[in-house]
């Protein structure tokens, strides 16, 4: 399995990257190395093994349902690159 | 025309779970509050927060599925669904992909009017996932930025997706409305559609016949229906849409296979203008690179322990429909008029038959005399004046003769105003029964003061004798009306 300009051409639009003619060239190639490295599992026999849907061996972690207090507005908006102090602030969404 | 196709409709229903915290932190879902104040740093997305699953809001999702007869497996997991939105502030949405907590259910449907065939609507699944926040355009400031307000993020959100089995908008209409009531009686939403804690989407496409062969047009999944009329009308308009479509690119075969070839397609309904409208082509779904959550543990749920939910169940609402037309005798129609109710009149309609041994009076009591008012003071039963007990009296003295159904409403007037029994309200307003014999008495006097009105039934205008039963009412308030009418014609028939 080898990773096509396409595949990365792909990839880099549903992460929105604009990469630069050279860049995906470079990227291709270096997303291929990993693909290829991690493909190596598919050596191993898995047959009759159940698949692993977790790294930890943990189920059931819940908490109680009980609110705490959240973060004050000033603090919660004050990463946001623009607000008007009451809500982010983003280029217009239209319809959905 | 109407049967040159079939519609055929799958919705998908989301329901904001009824607890105090969000599903992976514990900032309040409280509906209304100002925009992100009820925000922390795992629900906006911080770098090296971590999610923890809320108890309730699985215990809730988990009651929902096996009220809606869903399998649910020992083994459940939560997957991210990335996709860039505004209101998405991690990039990504902690959903379920491969291994949802339930599937496999079904919801019965009827309509108490028959317009269609009760059917079973099979459900695909039901996924327990968190709702994204909400993004604000001020229409009248044109290209203005958009708000994002956070406060929803977070919020549990069951997904249930039924299976493209209903057939027509009424029964579109009739599974919403029954997935609400049965939601509400479970009591894990409140389901307000103002609110948005009840949302719907519908697929919607035609199967149609061409020269023999079984089409179907492409599937369009509407957004944007924020009542049940809409969800009503926006299939209508699509399904009538859609035929027209297809009558456009039905011939020649070229244009036919490349329409039938098109992509499902998303379009939001436009409730004031009465159409549906293309919005953006619909990602495909493996563009969402799913992926097990690694920040949450997985969550296993044991035979026993679904089976005690099952047993923790409420009656459902069908089953107490049932009950309805079996054990008091009730029809469709008034059984479905007090389960649509709420549990509470049910309730209350229950004492109130149980307690008068007369449930077809106390059904239509309960559901012509205490909704009427109770609509007129737009309040709910549990405010109601007359006590289950007191309107179980009522019935019993109407139907034990020391009450003529002639003053019942009078009695019920009085018993509501103060809260009264039956027996005060009997005192209060001077009735007592009127023997036969007294009645007679007082016709005659009528009849002998009236010559012209015995004219005239004799003469055949039977209704004339109408202005009497006024003039008795008058004279003595007790005095039955059916009773004066029969007793005077059975005089002037005798000849007085």
């Amino acid at each position: 399995m080898s990773l096509t300009r396409q595949d990365v051409e792909k990839v880099a639009l549903l992460a929105r990257l604009q990469l630069t003619d050279d860049e995906l060239a470079t990227m291709t190639d270096q997303l291929a190395q990993i693909v290829d490295y991690v493909d190596q599992l598919a050596e191993v026999d898995t047959d009759g093994v159940e698949p692993m849907a977790h790294a930890v061996e943990v189920a059931n972690v819940f908490a109680a349902d009980e609110v705490r207090p959240s973060l004050p507005r000033e603090a919660a908006l004050a990463n946001g690159p623009r607000t008007n102090g009451r809500g982010y602030l983003v280029p217009a969404v239209l319809g959905d | 025309m109407s049967n040159a196709y079939t519609t055929v409709i799958g919705l998908e229903v989301h329901v904001q779970l009824a607890t105090h915290s969000k599903l992976f932190c514990r900032c309040s879902t409280q509906f209304g509050a100002e925009p992100n104040t009820q925000t922390c740093p795992v629900c906006i997305g911080m770098p090296g927060t971590l999610p923890v699953m809320n108890r309730q809001a699985y215990q809730l999702a988990l009651r929902t599925a096996v009220a809606l007869n869903c399998d649910i497996p020992e083994f459940t997991k939560w997957d991210r669904k990335q996709y860039y939105y505004p209101d998405l502030p991690k990039g990504y949405q902690i959903s379920q992909y491969d291994l949802p907590m339930s599937d496999d259910g079904f919801l019965e449907i009827a309509d108490a009017k028959d317009r269609f065939e009760p059917k079973r609507v099979r459900i695909i699944r039901a996924h327990l996932e968190e709702d994204a926040g909400k993004s604000i355009h001020d229409e009248a400031a044109g290209k203005a930025d958009s708000e994002i307000d956070l406060n929803r993020t977070g919020t549990p959100l069951l997904e249930i997706v039924s299976q493209p089995d209903m057939r027509s908008a009424a029964e579109a209409r009739a599974y919403l409305e029954e997935m609400k009531l049965l939601l509400t009686y479970i009591g894990v939403s409140d389901c307000n559609m103002q609110e948005g804690s009840l949302r719907c989407d519908a697929n919607v496409n035609l199967h149609l016949d061409h020269e023999g062969e079984s089409i179907a047009t492409p599937i369009v999944e509407i957004k944007n229906l924020n009542s049940f009329r809409a969800v009503e009308r926006a299939i209508e308009y699509e399904a009538a849409r859609q035929y027209k479509e297809w009558q456009e690119n039905s011939e020649p075969p070229k244009a036919r296979q490349k329409y039938l070839a098109r992509p499902k397609q998303t379009r939001g309904w436009d409730d004031a203008a009465g159409v549906t409208r293309a919005q953006r082509e619909k990602e495909e779904s493996s563009d969402y690179r799913y992926f097990p959550d690694p920040d949450l543990a997985p969550v296993i749920t044991k035979g026993d322990e679904v089976q005690a939910v099952r047993e923790a169940l409420p009656e459902l609402p069908a089953a107490l429909r049932e009950r309805l037309g079996e054990d008091y005798g009730l029809g469709t129609y008034d059984a479905d008029v007090l389960v649509n109710q709420g549990r509470a009149l049910v309730d209350y309609y229950l004492a109130v038959a149980d307690g008068s041994g007369d449930p077809k009076a106390a059904c239509n009591w309960v559901t012509q005399d205490v909704l009427r008012v109770l609509k007129d003071q737009e309040s709910t039963i549990d405010q109601f004046g007359v006590s289950a007990e007191n309107l179980a009296g009522l019935v019993k003295a109407i139907d034990d003769g020391q009450l003529p159904s002639s003053r019942a409403r009078e009695a019920f007037e009085v018993m509501l105003a103060d809260g009264s029994a039956v027996d005060a309200a009997i005192t209060k307003l001077g009735i007592e029964q009127v023997d036969e014999s007294a009645l007679e008495d007082l016709c005659r006097e009528l009849l002998a003061a009236n010559p012209k009105i015995v004219a005239d039934v004799q003469d055949g205008k039977q209704q004339a004798v109408g202005a009497l039963i006024g003039q008795a009412k008058k004279k003595n308030p007790n005095a039955d009306p059916a009773l004066v009418r029969q007793i005077c014609l059975k005089l002037i028939g005798e000849g007085v």
